[in-house]
């Protein structure tokens, strides 16, 4: 880990306020995720990457853009390692450190239609949004 | 004035790493009554128990002060090195500066001071300790098992051999616990009734045992070598004496839509019922709840059909109070509600069970006869899918599961799929698991006889989701943490290994024997070590599951090792009573009752006595402690309000001066 | 009805532009019901998502506002889009447990009294259920949907994490059930009603939100359910605006309250594009 990684890494678990050594690796987490099929660093191996100090990898990762934050890995995991909450952690890590935004208001009006929820867009820019 | 000696152990580096042992020796020498002091490096072996020895005879101890380990250790070995050598054995103290000094600080800044104190503290205590003598109190021959599964069968039949008489009381109507709803056993494929009824019929027939099934232990008072039990006779409304055990009130009972607690509610059972053809006693119980008769006062055609005249509605609870000198608690375990674990379909689809249940489906006595069918439409399944670890393993916090690893289910997952293979020729087995934990004789070649011979796919993973289909398949989504690809199976039925967990019972039963129960209601040793089979409770022994998970045959060897320690305790004429016990002083006591409301053993009486106060003679009321009874906990001796009540061995002088010592 | 009690209402974004349907019939039925729903001046959006960084204050403030204004009126808070009673659940819970947040949300709001968690917040179903009553629901209703098989959607908002939200089992939820049949329809148990349906990722990836929405509804439809309904309109949107085999209606819940209570318009406003007046949207459209 350079120290630039570790930085990061007391940065994200700081936000994480969680425990990764609680991980015992049983796959449960991914069994859960809706976006398992989107995502190059699967939730399971979040806990590891960050005690092995892999941060750049995470941080490069498509997962942190494709979790969809609805929490089923936080709920079923038996041993409340909380891997939804790791992966926000990473991904604000991203926003905040690195200052990049991932979605721009100019790309939005090509995403919407007229049934568009307010919801989605407040929370899409929430989340992906310094 | 004591003639003291002081014994610093080093415990090699357990204490010596982090106490100045050389400091507290000569700290010690300094100290009120004090002739003699040195450190040694183990106090406990041959040559620290000589040294001790040797200096009784060298400097004429009276008392002595073993700094060292907790007293629940070694405190036994030095009053024996003591009374070996002309000391009293009441004349020793041990200060712990181990547990409560050297292993729970990190150097010997702090550690060094603290063990000063503790020895000082010690020495003021000894100083005014007095020569005790223990009493005797006779042990009655008899024992007492609560629980009848195999550890209770095991343990009931090894003290009986040993010419001992051994009563069992089994809540349920029929003693075999859960062994008897077992398909097979590990590793070997025993049929687990085949091997478990023959000990049914020994217990029942051998003449040492008495059986008190259906029938619960309501009080238990008295202490190790004599316990006074109550226990309460459920009424079975059939006598037992007549009852042939033919069955035809069964099959004639109109209320029949109950679901049978032994197959575990795969199925019904009528109000009158015999769990399973091999129950003993062989005798059905009317359950009350559901039966018309008792509900409406109508139907009794059960009574009516017996053809022995069995039938009495009228027959009344009972209580049966019996003395016993030991008492051994295998109460067992039960598995965890899965309803909870609704993502993997359990209480959703009927076609998803627990492993428990699946015994009851393979067993040849369960409602199927044998017969692998799935629950739902009772077809036979072609593929199944076992997920293993549910409710085990979990963190403290998990709403649902338990910490520990419930031990015995990567065995019995790879037993089940096996015989599923066996039962349906063709038959595609599943199996997803965290680690596969097969420590154990022939354990892992068994599991790896399930995947080269039988197999069985094993995949490193977890499931997500199970969701019926409508073909009546069952959708498993899960994940394959080697391939690292999504598992997707459609499969005909989903076994899960949920978590075991004590029986509930053990908690009421707990509090009745004193007993203490960890986290997850499992009992605690005496010893972790040591006494693996002896509670904390001096005279209560246990075996099995209520324990810790384990399987059949550590729970058959930890059984026979709890009915060796009874027979050492019923072997005994005599038992050495503690003399630790309360005593009052005539002349401070006021009759008040104070002390014998707050005692919990009893041991507190009144007597009207005669005493002569400053000339004039008088009629006063004055407590009187059955020194048999007390435990010397102490608890009316702190409630006393004229202070007359002091516990022999921890006077309240001797605690004042172990304070003073520590304020000084 | 009897008497008439208070609650302050957290109507969220959505439920004013968009999901009018959802809010208006929340607030009529709630009035047959004996149930006043009265709305806080100058309520903020709740910001859509929980902001879980353990050390963010700023995205929480407009929660801890509506939580301390319900406590000033001595009222519970009630909110009935999913969203909305997530985070505002969750802050709230982070108001009573977390001293850090407390005491740094407190030092900015600068109340008369600091705010520390009292305010109990309520989904409408609570409402309906708890203070209200599935039976007096029933009492009140005038054309029961008898015969209809309506299947709960309850997505993830409500239910998870479940120690903090205590809204029902995550796993095996019953409570849009219990409603759907006090309104005397029949309630359909399906497995994926507890699944997310692609939630904010539809924006991005709206491949993924087509294909889980595509699950639910074929588990939906496997189950045997006719229609679906939702408190979620993130939920209602992504189900709605899916196209591909075992699509059902999707209503929502008020809207089938709405109908059993007999007090359902005729002719229903159609959503409107303009007028909207959550802040959020406006300050996203400043920064661009």
């Amino acid at each position: 880990m350079t120290p630039d990684e570790m930085k990061v890494r007391d940065y994200i678990l700081k936000i994480y306020d969680g425990d990764v050594t609680k991980c015992m690796h049983c796959g449960k987490c991914s069994a859960s995720c809706p976006a398992y099929g989107e995502m190059d660093i699967k939730p399971h191996q979040f806990p590891s990457y960050v005690a092995h100090g892999e941060i750049a990898a995470l941080m490069d990762s498509k997962t942190i853009w494709e979790c969809l934050g609805c929490s089923a890995c936080v709920e079923r995991c038996p041993r409340g390692v909380k891997p939804g909450k790791l992966i926000d952690g990473v991904r604000q890590a991203v926003i905040r450190q690195r200052g990049g935004s991932h979605l721009y208001p100019e790309q939005i009006p090509a995403m919407v239609d007229p049934e568009t929820p307010q919801q989605l867009l407040v929370s899409v820019l929430r989340r992906e949004r310094k | 004035m004591q003639r003291i000696g002081v014994f610093v152990c080093h415990c090699g580096t357990n204490i010596a790493a982090t106490v100045d042992v050389s400091k507290v020796a000569e700290a010690a020498k300094h100290e009120p009554g004090v002739v003699y002091a040195v450190d040694y490096t183990f106090m406990c072996s041959e040559a620290g128990q000589n040294l001790i020895a040797q200096a009784i005879k060298d400097y004429g101890l009276t008392a002595i002060v073993v700094c060292s380990c907790s007293p629940r250790m070694h405190e036994a070995t030095f009053r024996k090195v003591a009374e070996e050598n002309g000391v009293n054995p009441y004349m020793v103290e041990i200060a712990n500066i181990r547990e409560q000094c050297s292993w729970v600080h990190k150097n010997m800044d702090e550690g060094t001071p603290k063990a000063i104190t503790l020895m000082k503290t010690a020495v003021a205590k000894v100083n005014l300790d007095a020569p005790l003598q223990e009493g005797e109190a006779p042990v009655t021959k008899r024992a007492l098992v609560i629980g009848g599964g195999i550890a209770g069968i095991q343990t009931a039949l090894d003290i009986a051999d040993c010419g001992y008489k051994v009563d069992i009381v089994e809540k349920e109507q029929t003693i075999g616990g859960r062994m008897a709803q077992l398909d097979k056993t590990f590793p070997t494929l025993d049929c687990s009734s085949c091997i478990l009824t023959p000990r049914m019929t020994e217990v029942a027939q051998h003449p040492n045992i008495r059986l008190f099934t259906y029938s619960e232990v309501q009080e238990v008072s008295g202490f190790v070598g004599n316990f006074d039990v109550k226990i309460l006779k459920k009424s079975r409304s059939v006598r037992e004496k007549d009852c042939t055990g033919c069955g035809v009130c069964m099959t004639k009972c109109p209320s029949k839509k109950i679901p049978n607690e032994f197959n575990r509610g795969l199925n019904f059972r009528t109000a009158i019922n015999i769990p399973f053809a091999q129950a003993i006693p062989n005798v059905p119980v009317i359950d009350k709840e559901h039966c018309i008769h008792f509900k409406t006062g109508k139907c009794g055609i059960c009574a009516k059909v017996c053809p022995s005249h069995a039938v009495d509605y009228e027959i009344q609870d009972e209580v049966i109070e019996e003395k016993y000198g030991a008492i051994v608690v295998a109460t067992g375990f039960d598995q965890i509600d899965l309803h909870k674990f609704g993502e993997l379909g359990y209480g959703v689809s009927k076609d998803v069970i627990s492993s428990l249940e699946y015994e009851r489906i393979m067993s040849a006595t369960g409602p199927t006869g044998g017969h692998i069918v799935r629950p739902s439409d009772g077809k036979e399944p072609k593929d199944i899918v076992f997920i293993q670890c549910v409710g085990s393993r979990c963190e403290p916090d998990d709403r649902r599961g338990k910490t520990y690893c419930s031990k015995i289910c990567c065995m019995y997952t790879a037993k089940q799929s096996i015989m599923t293979c066996d039962h349906i020729p063709g038959a595609k087995c599943h199996v997803f698991y965290i680690d596969v934990r097969t420590p154990g004789k022939m354990f892992d070649e068994f599991y790896r006889r399930a995947v080269e011979q039988y197999g069985v796919d094993y995949i490193k993973g977890n499931v997500g989701k199970v969701t019926p289909l409508p073909n009546g398949k069952l959708r498993v989504h899960g994940v394959d943490l080697l391939d690292q690809k999504e598992v997707e199976l459609d499969t005909d039925m989903v076994v899960l290994a949920g978590a075991i967990e004590p029986n509930p019972s053990i908690r009421p039963l707990a509090t009745k024997l004193t007993l203490s129960i960890d986290n997850n209601n499992f009992l605690n040793e005496a010893h972790a070590k040591l006494h693996p089979v002896e509670a904390a409770t001096a005279g209560v022994f246990m075996a099995g599951t209520v324990q810790g998970p384990k399987d059949i045959p550590e729970t058959v060897a930890q059984a026979g090792a709890a009915a060796v320690k009874a027979v050492a305790l019923l072997a005994k004429d005599k038992l050495k009573t503690n003399p630790c016990v309360a005593q009052p002083d005539e002349l401070y006591c006021n009759g008040c009752s104070v002390c014998a409301n707050v005692c919990p053993y009893g041991a507190i009486t009144y007597i009207e006595k005669e005493v002569r106060d400053h000339g004039v003679r008088e009629t006063r009321r004055l407590a009187q402690v059955n020194p048999s009874l007390c435990k010397g906990c102490g608890a009316c001796t702190v409630a006393c309000p004229s202070g007359a009540m002091n516990l022999k061995g921890f006077t309240n002088r001797q605690i004042m001066a172990e304070v003073d010592s520590v304020c000084q | 009805m009897g008497e008439i009690t208070q609650y302050s209402y957290f109507p969220g974004c959505t439920l004013k532009t968009k999901a009018k349907d959802l809010d208006r019939y929340a607030r009529s039925c709630a009035e047959k019901l004996g149930a006043e729903l009265v709305e806080p001046e100058n309520w903020q959006c709740c910001g859509g998502v929980y902001p879980m960084g353990s050390d963010e204050i700023g995205n929480k403030l407009s929660s801890v506002r509506a939580l301390n204004d319900a406590r000033e009126h001595g009222r519970e808070l009630v909110t009935v889009c999913s969203a909305c009673y997530h985070v505002i659940k969750r802050v709230n819970d982070d108001m009573a447990n977390v001293p850090d947040i407390q005491k740094r949300a407190n030092n900015y709001a600068e109340f008369d009294e600091p705010y520390t968690g009292e305010t109990k917040v309520l989904h409408y179903l609570e409402l309906l259920r708890d203070r209200i009553g599935f039976d007096k629901v029933k009492e009140a209703v005038t054309k029961p949907l008898a015969g209809k098989k309506i299947g709960a959607f309850y997505g993830c908002l409500l239910l998870r994490p479940s120690n903090i939200l205590q809204f029902d089992d995550p796993e095996n939820p019953s409570i849009m059930e219990d409603f759907i049949s006090a309104l005397g329809a029949t309630p359909v148990r399906y497995q994926m009603r507890n699944e997310c349906c692609g939630g904010y990722r539809r924006m991005e990836n709206p491949e993924l939100a087509q294909k889980l929405v595509g699950k639910i509804f074929t588990d939906a439809r496997n189950a045997g359910c006719e229609e679906l309904i939702t408190a979620c309109p993130l939920c209602w949107y992504n189900l709605n605006s899916y196209e591909g085999p075992d699509k059902l209606p999707v209503r929502y819940m008020t809207e089938v309250l709405a109908e059993a209570l007999g007090i359902l318009d005729e002719k229903p406003e159609a959503a409107e594009l303009d007028g909207v007046s959550c802040g959020c949207m406006q300050d996203a459209g400043k920064e661009a």
